[in-house]
């Protein structure tokens, strides 16, 4: 029987020729990674296992993204336990603020994960790396420290769900409404336990920074991780951030999928999640009149350099609405150099927004943009849910940079084309 | 190995952000997350925990979607919850609560079933829910035998540590 993407990568990894849905199979780890909150726990518990090293120096990646710069005394405090467990064990990958990028579009951008990787990381986005054809999967801190400890992890194989795009998004249209809109037709757990495989010629209309977001969303459908098939856009992208060697991994023309969904990108609209769940989705269109008091543009989903140029074709020349807060947050410091060579900068700060250095800041309600009692965000961070951003009576509106800037122009939910 | 205790009941979807919001998780200190457990979708949970000594929470499907922060599963263990009985799991929460030893049991029926303050027992060798209240018993799917060891060494640091301790 054939094997999906998925299921290969874990087959090579696992030393093994086949491998079938619903197995359990210990596995390789090309990378094991944490950040500020998950680590200091698996540091706790690696601590407790009593080994002395690493399984390997170079395969760790330690990334004080989230409370980052150091929003008070508690968080400072977690990240030195960071600091000082990278210089004790030698770890090569630990960034600090002034390199430190939000860890999910930094750790592609230094060519530390290629096709064909098996990757864990200590955060649910971890299955962002799909994008670059490689399995990559969110665990928790103990399974962190496992990994640190013994370079292995255990999972269950995998069933898969196969998506075919096809055509070419329109105007306006980025990775964000596509995965949003297949979000909204499968629900929050219509993938739980699976795989989602994107295939089809529509992927490759579709930019790297549009997989990246596409991939880092296959958690909110419940996914175990989201996989696309590698073309010369991925292997562009690889040669010019990394110097590994890597293997492309292809489906079996007979894998067998659970279910199969053939989507149209061409014909998928604006698209918003309402609260407090990433499935509650409408188009713009539908949205109704929902204003807004602050709106956020960055996280691992949509703050690469890409989502900031398109934000900035929307405020070229416009104003923030009086009453709304508009905070661009570019995902590394590569990515906030080039906005800034490229001149975005002065667009966004003469239209009124305030562009923060790279943190994970207002999406998980940590800081850089904390909502009050009652307020709205159109944010194109990746989750909706009761307080995500702020006080458990504050709403947040999910979407695409385009919507979102021009959201902020207008003080409520709406399209660039439905701006003056 | 079996757990018995007082129902609390929660919904679908019941997700990490509001297990533990991230306001608080700028520690990882089990009692002092406990005492934030659920609080922005039920203020009296760390109480009604606390009073209760043994709690079972029952909720629908997919309960502990979004983050991977093992503060979740540390918070809820902390609060004094001996089980948790859902429909479904998401898939980081269900390896978290295994790795660090909070039993959970996946049984649809009995999620739907169980109301607030019933008496539950749940015993992980045979799977068998039992609702002591109404007398109604419901087979859920007991944990593999490595599943279950792990549990019984208070998580997958405590079996490592076993096994490594087996082979000297």
């Amino acid at each position: 029987m054939g094997m999906t993407m998925t299921q290969k990568i874990l087959a090579g990894h696992a030393g093994k020729k086949e491998v079938k849905a619903g197995e359990l199979i210990m596995s390789s780890l090309d990378m094991v990674l944490g950040n500020d909150i998950t680590a200091p726990v698996a540091i706790r518990e690696f601590a407790r296992i009593g080994m002395d090293e690493v399984f390997d120096k170079a395969k760790i990646a330690l990334v004080p993204d989230h409370f980052t710069p150091n929003k008070d005394i508690k968080s400072a405090e977690q990240v030195k336990i960071l600091r000082e467990f990278a210089r004790e064990k030698g770890i090569i990958n630990y960034f600090e603020v002034g390199q430190m990028g939000i860890e999910h579009a930094l750790l592609p951008e230094k060519g530390l994960v290629v096709p064909g990787d098996a990757v864990i990381g200590a955060d649910s986005h971890t299955c962002t790396y799909g994008a670059l054809g490689a399995f990559s999967t969110g665990v928790g801190s103990t399974d962190m420290a496992a990994g640190m400890a013994t370079g292995k992890a255990w999972f269950k194989v995998p069933e898969a769900i196969k998506f075919v795009l096809k055509g070419k998004p329109g105007k306006w249209i980025g990775g964000k409404d596509i995965i949003l809109h297949i979000i909204g037709m499968i629900g929050v757990d219509g993938a739980l336990y699976k795989s989602m495989e994107f295939v089809g010629e529509g992927v490759h209309a579709l930019s790297m920074d549009d997989r990246f977001c596409m991939a880092n969303m296959a958690i909110e459908a419940g996914a175990k991780n989201g996989i696309f098939i590698v073309d010369e856009k991925t292997e562009q992208y690889v040669h010019e951030h990394s110097d590994r060697d890597y293997v492309v991994y292809e489906a079996d023309s007979d894998a067998v999928y659970s279910e199969e969904h053939v989507i149209d990108i061409s014909k998928i609209e604006p698209t918003v999640a309402f609260p407090h769940l990433p499935e509650n989705t409408r188009t713009v269109g539908e949205a109704g009149e929902v204003k807004i008091d602050q709106v956020v543009i960055g996280s691992c989903t949509n703050g690469r350099i890409e989502d900031l140029r398109i934000a900035a074709e929307v405020l070229k020349g416009r104003k923030v609405y009086t009453d709304v807060r508009c905070i661009i947050i570019p995902a590394t410091q590569k990515i906030w150099k080039q906005a800034m060579n490229e001149g975005l900068f002065d667009i966004f700060i003469d239209a009124g927004a305030a562009v923060s250095t790279p943190t994970c800041g207002p999406c998980l309600g940590g800081h850089m943009g904390i909502l009050a009692k009652g307020e709205r965000a159109v944010a194109t961070t990746n989750r909706n849910f009761v307080g995500r951003m702020g006080h458990p009576e504050s709403e947040v509106y999910l979407t695409g940079p385009a919507v979102a800037a021009a959201s902020a122009v207008a003080g409520r939910i709406t399209t660039p084309d439905d701006l003056d | 190995m079996k757990a018995t205790g007082k129902a609390l009941k929660y919904g679908n979807n019941v997700d990490t952000d509001v297990i533990i919001p991230a306001r608080y998780l700028n520690t990882s200190d089990p009692s002092e997350l406990a005492k934030h457990c659920m609080e922005d979708i039920d203020k009296d949970f760390a109480s009604k925990a606390a009073k209760n000594k043994n709690t079972v929470m029952v909720a629908g499907s997919n309960f502990g979607c979004g983050s991977s922060r093992e503060h979740a599963p540390i918070a809820i263990k902390a609060s004094g919850i001996s089980c948790i009985i859902a429909a479904t799991f998401a898939r980081i929460f269900y390896r978290n609560a295994i790795n660090i030893g909070l039993p959970i049991m996946e049984c649809p029926d009995a999620a739907r079933d169980i109301k607030e303050n019933d008496e539950v027992e749940v015993d992980f060798d045979t799977g068998v829910i039992s609702n002591l209240t109404t007398g109604n018993k419901y087979d859920g799917v007991p944990f593999p035998g490595f599943m279950q060891e792990i549990i019984a060494s208070e998580g997958l640091i405590g079996f490592i540590r076993k096994q490594a301790s087996k082979r000297l």
